[in-house]
């Protein structure tokens, strides 16, 4: 098992016809995700890369049976996009767009408390690399060939730096479950503490790789739950310790402008709580390594 | 984006905010003009730069008459105001405004932020107003009052209530602090602020008013506001920034001297992370993005090198959906164009890494190679360190 999403989850893609959305649609499909269709408003009827497309997300919903979607949607449309997803009954939603206004991300948050937390849907992002259940299914843009599977869960904000964790992985024989991409802006849909709550209850997931930054209050939520609820081990790096304080290091999100928001802070947090620190970030593979020798 | 001080006025006056009278000046004559026009007895001369903390280093004087107005502007325009905020290079003041001095009975402060914490615009407010909001955080953590705004239905009159009762503005004057609060909000709401800060806020005898104004606006939703974006003044923004971010090119200036060119935000931030961790300090933050096309790979070089403190490079991409091949390629071709006279060191990691690496081998270019994050950065502090000590002049033993 994987959390999130699996070989048989029916995903559509929102903005397939871009020159983006088309180009993933194509690896996704070639990695082994069942992509049913996709939707592009005013291009209903049309193919794209062997899929049909919709207008509406509701339309291809009904017409496929989706479950899944991914949004390669324009920053200005991109909040509206996800809404619809969550009216479609959409359950799971990762959200690729890097650009979307903070307000629009309010709004997004606000009409999704419309539902009840057992009808809500998942998001994951936005302005992130997405997921992968490696061997399974792939939805995101992350190259595939560097995730060998296996039973370490990551989630981490940056997507290279993701990359970078799992090849160090894979070089040491090292397995990944899922790999969860959250996206670097302030306000996301899924925070570290809820994909540790969804790594915590995965049987195949033995430990998480938690690769936080600088900037917000997510890590120090996330040790909390490793605090009080979680059982597996959990290994973490946080980026940017030569960081200054007040400047947006590339990530909206990444920016020190609270007590608790540098590197170092969220570093003492995690290390409070039990969590394995990788002390640099070439080191994510090898202390992933001892820590699962420790524990067999 | 931020934004000037008088412009800020400008907008929140427009929401109902009251703000003193004032001019904008881009000449010691004019500034005394400009006193003149707003008439009485008392006036403020202050820099419009980009930055906190003005009044502490000098960019802020009251004055009695049009001489000490004009001698004040005089003073301020063209020098670099550095305050805690802006580093040592500080910033330097083309625009001065001038505004009448008004009589404080008691300073507030009160902000906007987005809150990450409940994900939502908080109205963070005190009575110890004057100071910044750390350090009343710190000194006087139990005057702070925050209260959340529920985004459906927006800033409600009852919250302004609480918190102008709770500030302890005097019955006659809730509802003008009442009003200045809801129009505060709504500027923020309707333009995509995310952050406007009144400090102070300040009672007078005839209500309240706000004394200083700061702005700052989400720079994703600028495509929404061509008229806030008209009022960024790139005098104030780090001149190398703000020509990568004309570039498309994220990119932070740092004090160290080893340039970085990464692909990914938090995979850069890990590489700077690794020179200092090895020895060094980098130079600056850059992140080229998914893409490394040649084009792009030459823009950043050209960028790093502008650092006259850049004695070193390392360039460390991981190629997901781009490929090492063409990413080496970029790089050999940008050299080729534009030879760079410092020690450069190149990791590759990913798609196709293997042909990249061959690529970069055979271009007989003088790069100096890494597989790993860790070899990259020791590669780059050593080269560094060796180039440094063979241009020093030697010591006669």
């Amino acid at each position: 098992m994987s959390v999130l999403l699996d070989r048989n989850t029916p995903v559509i893609v929102q903005g397939i016809t871009g020159r983006i959305g088309s180009f993933h649609t194509k690896e996704m499909r070639e990695y082994g995700t069942n992509v049913v269709g996709g939707v592009t408003p005013g291009k209903g009827g049309a193919m794209e890369q062997g899929v049909p497309v919709f207008n509406t997300v509701k339309e291809a919903v009904e017409k496929t049976g989706a479950t899944a979607s991914i949004v390669f949607v324009p920053p200005p449309f991109a909040a509206d996009s996800i809404m619809e997803a969550a009216d479609a009954g959409i359950r799971l939603c990762v959200a690729i767009t890097d650009g979307i206004p903070s307000q629009d991300m309010i709004q997004v948050k606000r009409y999704m408390r419309r539902y009840r937390a057992e009808n809500r849907m998942t998001l994951v992002g936005p302005n992130c690399a997405g997921v992968i259940s490696p061997g399974r299914a792939l939805l995101g843009i992350m190259p595939g060939h560097i995730y060998q599977p296996g039973n370490v869960g990551i989630v981490g904000r940056s997507g290279t730096l993701g990359y970078e964790a799992a090849a160090q992985m894979k070089e040491l024989g090292i397995g990944v479950s899922t790999s969860v991409g959250i996206g670097g802006d302030p306000i996301n849909g899924s925070s570290f503490r809820d994909i540790l709550e969804l790594f915590e209850k995965d049987p195949e997931t033995h430990a998480v790789v938690m690769i936080g930054e600088i900037g917000g209050p997510q890590e120090a939520e996330a040790a909390e739950f490793v605090r009080e609820h979680m059982s597996k081990p959990v290994i973490a790096y946080v980026a940017g310790l030569s960081a200054p304080k007040g400047r947006k290091m590339g990530h909206a999100g990444a920016i020190i402008s609270a007590f608790g928001e540098s590197a170092s802070e969220k570093v003492e947090i995690l290390r409070e709580v039990g969590v394995t620190i990788s002390a640099t970030p070439a080191e994510i593979g090898s202390t992933v390594a001892a820590v699962l020798k420790k524990a067999a | 984006m931020d934004i000037h001080e008088y412009q800020a006025k400008e907008i929140l006056a427009g929401y109902g905010v009251p703000v003193p009278r004032g001019g904008l000046a881009y000449s010691p004559e004019q500034a005394a003009y400009r006193a003149r026009e707003i008439g009485g007895h008392k006036w403020v001369v202050k820099a419009q730069v980009h930055t906190g903390g003005r009044g502490k280093a000098g960019g802020v004087k009251l004055c009695s008459n049009e001489h000490e107005v004009y001698d004040a502007a005089d003073e301020m325009f063209g020098k670099r105001l550095v305050t805690h905020q802006t580093g040592p290079e500080g910033k330097i003041i083309y625009r001065v405004y001038v505004e009448g001095a008004v009589n404080i009975l008691k300073e507030i402060y009160l902000g906007f932020v987005l809150d990450r914490k409940t994900e939502r615009v908080m109205v963070v407010a005190s009575a110890a107003g004057g100071m910044e909001i750390e350090e009343i955080a710190a000194d006087k953590p139990d005057s702070i009052i925050r209260t959340v705004v529920e985004p459906a239905v927006g800033m409600q009159a009852f919250q302004a209530r609480e918190i102008a009762f709770g500030l302890g503005i005097a019955p006659e004057h809730v509802q003008k602090a009442v009003s200045l609060i809801m129009g505060c909000y709504k500027a923020l709401e309707s333009l995509d602020a995310s952050m406007v800060e009144i400090n102070p806020l300040v009672i007078t005898d005839d209500g309240v008013i706000a004394l200083d104004a700061k702005m700052t606006f989400d720079d994703n939703a600028l495509f929404r506001h061509p008229s806030v974006a008209e009022l960024r003044d790139k005098s104030q923004e780090d001149s190398r920034e703000t020509r990568a971010a004309d570039r498309g090119l994220s990119y932070v200036g740092l004090t160290g001297q080893i340039g970085c060119i990464v692909n990914g935000a938090g995979l850069a931030m890990a590489t700077m992370d690794m020179i200092k961790l090895a020895g060094g300090e980098p130079a600056n933050f850059l992140d080229i993005g998914g893409g490394a096309t040649p084009d792009r790979v030459a823009k950043a070089f050209r960028l790093v090198l502008s650092d006259d403190n850049v004695q070193a490079i390392l360039v460390n991409i991981f190629a997901g959906i781009n490929r090492c091949d063409w990413v080496a390629e970029g790089i050999v071709q940008a050299l080729e164009k534009n030879p760079v006279h410092v020690p450069l060191v190149v990791r590759l990691a990913g798609t196709h890494v293997e042909e990249g690496r061959r690529i970069l081998a055979r271009s007989g270019l003088p790069i100096i190679r890494a597989n790993t994050l860790a070899e990259a950065a020791d590669r780059a502090v050593q080269a560094w360190k060796n180039d440094v000590n063979l241009k020093q002049p030697k010591a006669v033993a």
